[in-house]
């Protein structure tokens, strides 16, 4: 019933509106005729260009201000992470830069020109030498950022072996993931999703037979020790998943029947973030939302909202079905003592098994 | 072609062959109908992708708080008025496709290839009218089975609009993936057999049937880009159709080109051998060059008006060609961009980002030409004049960002997030939309006869102007603090709680705008009876078909076609009474044609 209603309130609304409009062209069709832009329209639309200009500066400062600690800019916790940042500034400085002069020309060209009865346009048809200054100058500004972009790319991508880094499978699935440690051998077991046998809880599907899968380690957390290289292998058992790491700078698609890989290196300790005024100013920030939020459930009954807490997050970035929104992890970077601590109370693969 | 002359010696008092109702205006074979058919038909799909838009961006602005409209329109997906998750991404899916494929390909491309290709270079009809209206009703037939698949029991497509598999091919992932997906890939087979029959015929039409005198560099840069647009349709559009049809198989006849070891819901499917990346190769590999398929009969439109409107010649008309060229060559080998991270070697990433990144040198040569020829023009601020100027300025801001998203180093952090889609909605889904609404404003007294209301073209064109600005560029920031698209609430982040009051900005906007449409559609539909009757040439154009009479007629002009004998863009030439010559005007003793 309330839906009918809904949908007759719905067309009424859509009535009026029409109607209104009606109104609004049938009070024009009398003072005017010409459906063609006149003078005047063309001094009217003119001004309002340079007002739209002013619109757009004016929403780009607001969202600067107002939206623009941009996280991603800052604040990043992987030793690559600074060069991607850098990097990114400095696209950001030269899409605002073009963006404040071609802006402004247009609209100021728009609104400078507007037309006059008896005003002759210049009959300016071409010239190369403009052609050539505006196809050179993108050349010379794009090859330094491909050089520049490429030469990052090649950075990250590219896994050092001789760092001897930490092996990590993310394993993912609908909707969580899980970590798999290497062990002591720091290689991880041959694996398969034919091999998954829930009743025996080899929930990912390891090779009992093999020996470097007897020491793997299994959690639901992600624990890395700070300062020490990590690879990560991705694994899925069922769609297409996207480990994204933004504090990290990080994000690898998982992909069902293949293994992907990327690694990094964490710089900054859980801890050490939480401490950061950046970071103690937006959770401060973010808890002040928070209780106003808590307020209007209280009023409702419901429960209150948590206290926030920053947490360094694994997020599922690649749509995966009816949960994806809420499919993450906890990333906990700490020192190695507190890393070694944490890994020797997980049980290893061959103590988890049910038999 | 004699024979069609022939016919038309006899029809010069307007006597047409019999024409009944059905053939006058259903079945038509007439080009001006088709188009004006194909631009209903997407209207209508407009509207119902718009109305999806404001739905799922209500849900991210109030998370699971009621609301009579879902209540209403959503039925059981709205339990409680409360939108469940899974037709939040169903209308997100659906959304991206209507609005990409039914808007924004068919319904601008659709409309104006078929109604300017002949009226422009100067023919009688396309090249197949018979192919012509089997195009027409195929895209009619995708888009009922498209309309038909929402309402299937498991809930429509709800795999994103890049359906990649597995999720897309197996229906225990999710329930859309079931009869909705099946109706989906139907709908998308048919469409692209609807969309490489009119690209066939609208290429054949002008390599073919230009009137005497129509050299290719006298062409107007609209019909420029509608040519190369279905060159690069009928490159790329086959490749989806193959991947549509493989994934079809894998649904269906249990082959495995995209599936392998897939564990789900308790048990180990048999699928082995197959790539989830072999599908994103084969879909970006139309993906991509279909966001030129979108844009270019935009920028071509563009094109015309911005002259037209100026008083003044393209700037640079060779330039805006060679660009035009360019950007069709680069789209077909830079798909891997949006592959980065999906698993392909890096060694591919690096050259994906050499060959993306080149692609905003054209993009550059284009949007300066724009703004030179507005320099010290005498502009005319007509609506279409408007919508063009408002494109120009969306392709930038829409375009530059793809700077960052084309730098594999950088896509690593913003791939997916809503910075992804804030820049391809303002450098093709905006820009394309001006692109549409210029060209109906500009071309609706050829097609109706009557002149759109030029007050209402105004207020349509300034509140949705500020309303995409308003919706896009903050998105852009959302993006940047790394929140995730496709997510139904953003609640189970804390991370993200102060983003909360961007997002309802944004619905403002977003409610906003699209109810203003409404104005538009009003115009639209009301001047197609009320509007003030049209001059032929109200524009005072150069391109030929302000030369045909503004009732149609069958042949499009009633006695013989005209010839030319100058380029489109002879606006305030020095030597002429006027500030226009039309391209049928013979040159005057002594007069150069610009070696432009």
């Amino acid at each position: 019933m309330t839906a009918l209603l809904t949908i007759v309130i719905l067309v009424f609304i859509l009535i009026a509106i029409w109607q209104m409009v009606k109104i609004f062209d049938l009070a024009q069709a009398k003072t005017e005729n010409s459906q063609v832009a006149t003078d005047k329209d063309n001094t009217l639309n003119g001004y309002l260009m340079m007002g739209f200009l002013a619109f757009i500066y004016v929403i780009t400062i607001v969202c600067v201000v107002k939206w623009g600690d941009l996280p991603l800019l800052s604040n990043s916790a992987s030793a690559h992470g600074p060069t991607i940042d850098n990097l990114m500034t400095i696209s950001l400085v030269i899409i605002f830069l073009v963006q404040i002069i071609t802006q402004f020309l247009l609209h100021y060209f728009a609104f400078k020109y507007k037309g006059e009865k008896g005003k002759t346009a210049l009959f300016f048809a071409d010239n190369n030498k403009l052609e050539a200054i505006w196809t050179i100058i993108p050349v010379i500004v794009l090859a330094g950022l491909i050089i520049y972009g490429l030469n990052t790319w090649i950075n990250i991508m590219g896994v050092d072996e001789s760092d001897d880094p930490m092996v990590v499978e993310l394993y993912a699935q609908q909707f969580n993931w899980k970590a798999r440690y290497a062990g002591a051998d720091n290689t991880l077991g041959k694996a398969n999703v034919r091999l998954i046998d829930i009743d025996r809880a080899n929930i990912l599907g390891l090779d009992e037979a093999d020996p470097n899968a007897q020491d793997d380690i299994i959690t639901t957390e992600l624990h890395l020790p700070v300062g020490k290289p990590v690879l990560f292998k991705m694994r899925s058992q069922d769609v297409l998943h996207s480990a994204y790491m933004p504090h990290f700078r990080a994000q690898m698609n998982c992909v069902p029947g293949m293994i992907t890989q990327f690694g990094f290196t964490p710089t900054v300790t859980t801890e050490e973030m939480r401490q950061t005024p950046d970071m103690i100013e937006k959770v401060q920030h973010i808890n002040e939302i928070r209780v106003e939020k808590s307020e209007a459930l209280i009023a409702k009954g419901e429960d209150a909202l948590e206290r926030y807490e920053f947490d360094y997050l694994l997020l599922c970035n690649k749509i995966c079905g009816k949960s994806h929104y809420n499919m993450q992890m906890k990333i906990v970077v700490e020192t190695q003592e507190e890393y070694d601590a944490w890994i020797k109370e997980q049980k290893e693969f061959k103590n988890s098994l049910i038999n | 072609m004699s024979a069609h002359e022939d016919n038309h010696a006899h029809d010069d008092h307007g006597h047409h062959h019999k024409e009944t109702f059905i053939t006058k205006y259903i079945f038509s074979i007439d080009h001006k109908m088709i188009a004006k058919q194909y631009l209903i038909t997407g209207t209508i799909m407009g509207i119902i992708g718009i109305m999806m838009s404001i739905m799922f961006r209500m849900q991210i602005a109030w998370p699971e708080e009621p609301n009579v409209l879902f209540e209403a329109l959503l039925g059981k997906w709205a339990p409680d008025g409360v939108m469940d998750a899974d037709i939040y991404l169903a209308l997100v899916t659906i959304h991206g496709t209507i609005m990409v494929f039914f808007v924004l390909t068919a319904g601008l491309s659709g409309t104006f290839s078929n109604l300017l290709i002949p009226l422009q270079i100067g023919a009688r009809d396309m090249a197949s009218g018979f192919l012509n209206m089997v195009s027409y009703w195929l895209f009619f037939l995708s888009s009922v089975i498209m309309v038909i698949s929402l309402f299937v029991e498991a809930g429509p497509a709800a795999a994103g609009w890049t359906i990649y598999p597995p999720l897309s091919a197996l229906p225990m992932a999710q329930g859309g993936s079931g009869a909705g997906m099946t109706l989906w890939l139907v709908s998308m087979a048919i469409f692209i057999a609807s969309s490489l029959l009119g690209s066939l015929n609208y290429v054949v039409t002008v390599l073919n049937l230009r009137t005497k005198g129509m050299s290719m560099t006298r062409l107007p840069l609209t019909i420029w880009a509608f040519f190369i647009t279905a060159v690069i349709g009928i490159i790329s559009f086959p490749v989806l159709l193959s991947a549509a049809l493989l994934l079809i198989m894998d649904r269906s006849f249990g082959t495995s080109f995209f599936l392998s070891d897939i564990f789900i819901q308790g048990e180990v499917l048999h699928y082995q051998g197959g790539s989830p990346v072999l599908f994103e190769h084969l879909f970006w590999f139309l993906g991509h060059p279909e966001v030129y398929i979108v844009l270019l009969p935009a920028l071509g439109i563009t094109s015309e008006i911005i002259a037209t409107n100026s008083r003044k010649p393209i700037f640079g008309y060779r330039a805006m060609i060679a660009s035009i060229l360019a950007i069709a060559f680069l789209s077909t080998i830079v798909w891997g961009h949006h592959m980065f991270v999906s698993g392909m070697n890096p060694f591919l990433g690096s050259v994906f980002t050499f060959t993306t990144l080149l692609i905003a040198i054209p993009s550059a040569v284009k949007a300066f030409n724009y703004i030179t020829t507005l320099w010290k023009g005498n502009l005319q601020m007509n609506p279409a004049m408007l919508f063009s100027i408002g494109l120009v300025s969306t392709f930038i801001t829409g375009g530059l960002t793809g700077i960052i998203l084309g730098d594999s180093a950088l896509d690593i952090n913003v791939h997916d997030t809503y910075f992804v889609v804030a820049h391809f909605h303002l450098v093709m889904g905006i820009s394309a939309l001006y692109g549409m609404f210029a060209g109906i404003y500009h071309w609706y007294p050829k097609m109706f006869g009557r002149m759109l209301n030029k007050k209402l073209g105004y207020l349509h064109f300034w509140v949705t102007a500020i309303c995409a600005y308003g919706v896009f560029f903050p998105m852009h920031f959302i993006g940047m603090a790394g929140l995730p698209r496709r997510y139904y609430t953003n609640s189970n982040f804390p991370l993200f709680d102060d983003l909360a009051d961007v997002n309802v900005v944004i619905t403002i906007f977003a409610i906003v705008g699209g109810a203003f449409q409404l104005v538009f559609l009003y115009n639209f539909f009301s001047s197609i009876f009320y509007g003030k009757k049209a001059e032929q040439n109200p524009w005072k154009s150069n391109t030929l078909e302000w030369t045909t009479p503004v009732k149609h007629v069958h042949g499009n002009w009633p006695g013989e076609i005209p010839h030319v004998h100058r380029w489109a863009y002879d606006y305030s030439k020095p030597g002429h009474d006027v500030d226009f010559v039309p391209q049928n005007v013979p040159l005057k003793d002594g007069e150069e044609e610009l070696q432009h």
